[in-house]
């Protein structure tokens, strides 16, 4: 919402510089984006009387030309223009004037002939022929406002006012307009506010006699106002009307239309002025379009409209889009003798429906969107009938056509300053309270607030609270610190864990990386997930930006894969990543996700290798204390190396995978390193936590190791010769390490050694050799007749 | 006998001072302690002696004996503290050399300073809860009285997962609110954190996905100061003791009174410039006093209880404090982003 001051100060008078009403205003709830002056730019144009013209001796066009500008001597100034008579009052650019676009003039010679400045067109000062009908639009701007020479061309043009740009929030649909943003600025600034009541003499005959109104569908029209105007004379607008339009963003066209407009500006109430003529029958029908209608608008866009959308008719068919857009055959032209103002409420909902629909949002739809002030219709028309008299646009006829089948709810709140002051946490006054409620237009009897209609959005004891609180000031509302009953706060156990498994991840030297939650669903296909893998089943975006952001991951391998892409692309040589991932997985009875989080792992470079990476997950598994952690070969996971991927289990519940991403997938993301990647359920891991630490005494007597050299078939584990190995060893075994895997010179085809370090200590005694060696022997005895191996 | 003794003494005393090293020394120490050293075998002559003499050279030769044993230890101190010296010059490292590279990993930026925030709030007595981020309509829109015909419903700003509308991706984290109002009675001081989404393309400053950190308090005579202390605490742990911020009136459908919160712009102070676009003041959050009829639908009787609630974009937290000029740096992950911070 464009505001110009001058406008404004018709109705409350500040005088503050443009700073400080704009910081004061923003303060006070109406929000400043901007602030600019008309004529910014314009420096040193003055009007300028020519006294002479003479050909340009060197040009056959050009005129030499003496100008009177108010000094003691006049300038000699040469131009180009053809509409330039001696006598005439022209704005004359002087020597170092600048002008909009920041174009500097200077003296200088054109041709050889000395010129002190340039004598200025409409264009060169930023304005169009709309704004002086009376200029011509290819030549120099021969003034008729009453001026001298010398006087500046700001004053005589008025180019001297401030436009003050709002955001105005959805909730306060009245202060898209002049008089409602006089209202806030008069609270704001505690001046006094002069709201004049529009009057019209009227005498042309009667309304009732020439047209009838009808409300068929009341639900999307709750009030359809309307006056007429005879024998009208479409000519320009008054300048004072021009200005005030343009510098509220809008084209004067002519007075009939700028009069519709200076009224929706002025009372934030879309108007609209029809053709009589065209109306047949005299008659208007507001009502929903039916199957097969269509209508021309007045941008010449031809509408087929859909059935339930508004339109307002006559007996023939549509002639409006109601709240939208005229209709092309209801238009004012320059033969139109006798018209019908138009100043109605419409339902929001159905407008914004039809101006989304028919793709064209226009200034009236933006504002009836939000819902308008029931009462706002009659005032408004007989403002427009007022400047119709006023400017002597034509006859206005007697009477108003005031449609309105249902009931104006009145909304009364209590005034309750005690329960506002400790709302706020303030101190105010009741006499504040009331002095701005009255500026705002409240009005108040005793104890009771009777909101203005306009103020839809006031509706309880808290929206009055914002409106004290806001001239009040937000500012002079003390910062306290909360009192009342200590809360136990604090992190769940559960944002403990995931505190604490990123701080391990980190430790380790893994990077914490975060990703979208909706991806691509070819991932699915690059990671090599078979058709019916269930992971394909994800919740499916119905609107989304595009293809690559279109469901939500079940599975965050591809982020990861992405992300490690990106980063080999960028040449960044080692990497090691890991994210705390959300996947959203469809449950049964109901419709939304199970989110859980998934910890995925991701590596290449600097010797990553998959031994590298499992040596990290044990260590999370550790951290997490996660019971009876194995590891068997996945052969079957698709997105992995078949020969280096191993399952992750805590007893028999899986918690997640680690391996050698499959070449393949590392091919579909240009991953030209062996990558490995490790998916763990941090769900799980959480659920299955063992218990926390207990102190376990230090050993007190000394321990004895053994090495083993074990010969065996290349196609036994070191998981299964380990398993073999712990259940067989006694309480003395404390420790296994493998230490050798050898195939080779020396070993049968087949075969395989692999050495293991035992650790024997006994928790009572010193251990003896004899007892060490029993322990070893009965290693050896299982070790021989369970799998077949031997010592080397 | 004497002037043997005596001789030994100052021959012995003088090689003594002359040995260079460990060896030197014990092969003195061989030579005139030994068995079969000089001093044995001056002392094995003692029987030549007069009965009178005798106590007299003996102890003569234990004085001797004693003296010799001291110097040479004395002398042995000497040579290893000499040879410490030598081995220490000659251990000398070029200390300018770097040091081994300890790699450890980053926190992502953002959750460096949601980790920050989260601790700030936790210290104040709130408890962190977490929503769902696929919602339902009636607990991110209804219940937070957004109207049916709010610009928020639409398609072309929500993204919508079921066709009825029911079900969508949240597009803020307030839906929270609703479901702790739901599950707990007041006294409630909750913060969440989660992930939010809008129908924003992807450019320096908007993101179809970022993250919001959603607080609320109910409680008796909770009121609107105690917002503005909660928020400013917050500010001036993250941003610093001198941060400045304003309080706006504003409007949202879920808080009455309404407002936004800005900060001074950290490079001019106020006075206007590029970072600021002029205003001297950045905008970080939204913020208000929960409405009544929020209130009322989630059973808490508004005229026993109020709080306050507000709504934070963790992006703009994270570039504000780090400078960070483009909000896809955070999303894009590369390595040289993340281990800056």
């Amino acid at each position: 919402m464009l505001l110009s001051r001058e406008w404004l100060n018709e109705y409350t008078p500040i005088a503050v510089s443009d700073k400080d009403y704009c910081d004061a205003m923003t303060m006070s709830g109406s929000k400043v984006e901007g602030c600019s002056r008309t004529g910014e730019g314009i420096s040193r144009v003055v009007v300028g009387k020519v006294l002479s013209l003479l050909r340009h001796p060197d040009s056959d066009h050009m005129w030499i030309c003496q100008v009177d500008v108010g000094g003691e001597q006049p300038l000699q100034i040469v131009t180009g223009a053809q509409n330039v008579q001696a006598g005439d009052l022209v704005p004359t650019a002087l020597d170092s004037s600048t002008l909009p676009g920041g174009v500097c003039i200077r003296t200088g010679k054109l041709r050889g002939v000395l010129s002190e400045g340039m004598l200025c067109s409409l264009k060169e000062l930023g304005l169009e022929q709309r704004d002086y009908p009376y200029a011509i639009e290819d030549g120099i701007f021969i003034l008729q406002e009453p001026c001298v020479p010398g006087e500046d061309i700001k004053e005589v043009c008025r180019l001297n006012d401030s436009v003050v740009e709002f955001e105005i929030t959805n909730n306060r649909p009245d202060c898209l307009s002049v008089r409602g943003l006089a209202r806030e600025s008069a609270a704001t600034f505690h001046t006094p506010l002069t709201l004049a009541e529009p009057a019209v003499k009227g005498g042309a005959g009667n309304i009732a006699d020439a047209l009838r109104v009808e409300i068929a569908d009341a639900d999307l029209c709750p009030r359809y106002t309307a006056r007429m105007v005879k024998n009208i004379r479409i000519a320009p607008s008054p300048a004072w009307m021009r200005r005030r339009l343009r510098a509220s963003g809008v084209r004067p066209i002519n007075n009939i239309v700028d009069i519709t407009n200076y009224v929706m500006l002025e009372y934030g109430q879309p108007m609209h002025a029809f053709d009589y003529a065209c109306l047949h029958e005299g008659k208007i029908i507001v009502r929903r379009a039916v199957e097969g209608e269509s209508l021309q608008t007045l941008d010449g866009k031809d509408h087929a409209l859909q059935p339930g959308m508004l339109v307002i008719a006559d007996p023939e068919g549509p002639v409006a889009l109601a709240g939208v857009m005229g209709g092309a055959n209801s238009e004012i032209t320059d033969d139109t003798t006798t018209i019908v103002f138009e100043s109605a409420n419409f339902s929001g909902p159905s407008i914004r429906k039809t101006a989304i629909a028919l793709g064209m949002r226009t200034d009236a739809s933006g504002r009836f969107e939000k819902g308008l002030d029931i009462q706002g219709t009659v005032p408004a028309v007989d403002r427009a009938c007022e400047l119709v008299e006023m400017l002597g646009a034509g006859e206005v006829m007697d009477g108003i056509i005031d449609v309105l089948p249902g009931e104006i709810p009145a909304t009364t709140i209590p005034l309750d300053c005690g329960k506002i002051n400790a709302l706020l946490g303030t101190d105010i006054p009741r006499d504040f309270m009331v002095k701005t409620l009255e500026t705002l237009g409240f009005g108040l009897e005793g104890d009771t607030i009777l909101v203005p209609s306009w103020r839809g959005d006031c509706l309880r004891e808290a929206d009055i609270a914002e409106e004290v609180a806001r001239f009040w000031g937000f500012d002079r509302i003390a910062p306290t610190d909360m009192r009342g009953a200590a809360v136990e706060g604090g992190f769940s156990d559960k944002e403990k864990f995931r505190r604490m498994m990123g701080l391990e991840c980190r430790s380790m030297g893994f990077t914490e990386i975060m990703t979208y939650s909706f991806v691509s669903p070819s991932g699915f296909d690059k990671i090599r997930l078979p058709k019916d893998d269930p992971r394909r089943d994800a919740f499916t975006i119905l609107n989304p930006l595009g293809e690559d952001t279109s469901i939500m991951r079940t599975t965050a391998l591809p982020s990861m894969l992405s992300v490690l892409s990106t980063n080999l692309n960028r040449r960044n040589m080692a990497v090691r990543l890991y994210e705390m991932a959300t996947v959203y997985n469809k449950q049964p009875q109901t419709p939304l996700a199970d989110e859980h989080t998934v910890l995925t792992l991701g590596a290449y470079g600097d010797g990553a290798d998959f031994f590298g990476l499992k040596g990290a997950v044990e260590e999370l598994l550790r951290a997490a204390r996660t019971p009876k952690v194995r590891f068997t070969a996945e052969k079957t996971d698709p997105s992995y190396h078949p020969g280096r991927c191993a399952a992750v289990w805590s007893g028999e519940t899986r918690i997640g995978t680690l391996g050698q991403i499959h070449p393949q997938v590392a091919d579909t993301y240009g991953l030209d390193a062996e990558c490995f990647c490790a998916e763990l359920d941090a769900a799980a891991l959480y659920a299955l936590r063992g218990p926390e630490a207990v102190y376990v005494p230090l050993p007190r007597f000394p321990a004895i190791t053994r090495d083993i050299a074990l010969l065996c078939d290349a196609s036994l584990s070191v998981g299964e010769l380990s398993e073999c190995i712990r259940s067989a060893g006694t309480a003395v075994l404390k420790d296994l390490r493998l230490f050798d895997v050898y195939t080779g010179p020396g070993i049968p085809a087949g075969k395989k050694s692999v050495a293991f370090s035992l650790t024997l200590r006994s928790d009572e005694a010193t251990l003896t050799d004899d007892h060490a060696e029993e322990a070893v022997s009965a290693v050896l005895t299982a070790l021989r007749e369970r799998l077949g191996a031997v010592i080397r | 006998m004497r002037e043997l003794l005596e001789s030994l003494r100052s021959a012995s005393r003088q090689a003594i001072d002359q040995a260079v090293d460990m060896e030197a020394l014990e092969s003195l120490r061989v030579k005139y302690l030994g068995k079969k050293g000089e001093l044995t075998a001056i002392l094995k002559q003692m029987g030549k002696l007069s009965a009178e003499e005798r106590p007299v050279i003996g102890q003569l030769a234990n004085q001797i004996r004693g003296e010799l044993e001291a110097e040479l230890e004395d002398r042995k101190s000497a040579l290893a503290a000499k040879m410490q010296e030598l081995r220490l010059e000659s251990e000398t490292l070029d200390v300018t050399m770097p040091g081994k590279e300890i790699r450890l990993g980053k926190k992502h930026v953002n959750n460096t300073v949601l980790d920050e925030v989260l601790d700030i709030f936790v210290g104040m007595g709130f408890s962190i809860v977490e929503g769902p981020e696929i919602e339902l309509a009636t607990y991110d829109f209804d219940r937070l009285n957004i109207p049916a015909n709010h610009t928020v419903r639409e398609w072309t700003d929500t993204f919508y997962i079921t066709p009825d509308e029911k079900v969508h991706l949240r597009c803020q984290t307030s839906p929270v609110q609703v479901r702790v109002m739901e599950s707990m009675k007041p006294p409630i001081r909750i913060l969440s954190p989660g992930r939010v989404y809008r129908k924003d393309e992807i450019d320096a400053t908007h993101s179809p996905m970022f993250h919001q950190i959603e607080g609320l308090v109910i409680d008796k005579g909770v009121t609107m100061g105690d917002l503005k202390g909660t928020l400013n605490t917050l500010m001036q742990k993250i941003y610093g003791p001198d941060t400045v911020t304003r309080f706006r009136p504003h409007h949202f459908p879920f808080t009455e009174p309404s407002c936004e919160m800005d900060v001074q712009c950290f490079e001019c102070h106020g006075r206007g410039c590029r970072v600021c676009k002029g205003e001297g003041w950045i905008e970080i959050l939204g913020a208000g006093m929960v409405h009544p009829h929020v209130l009322e639908m989630s059973g808490i009787d508004p005229e026993v209880y109020s709080g306050f609630a507000f709504g934070v974009g963790l992006e703009r937290l994270t570039m504000r404090r780090f400078q960070i000029s483009d909000m896809r740096l955070l999303y894009e992950n590369d390595v040289r982003f993340l281990n800056q911070f």
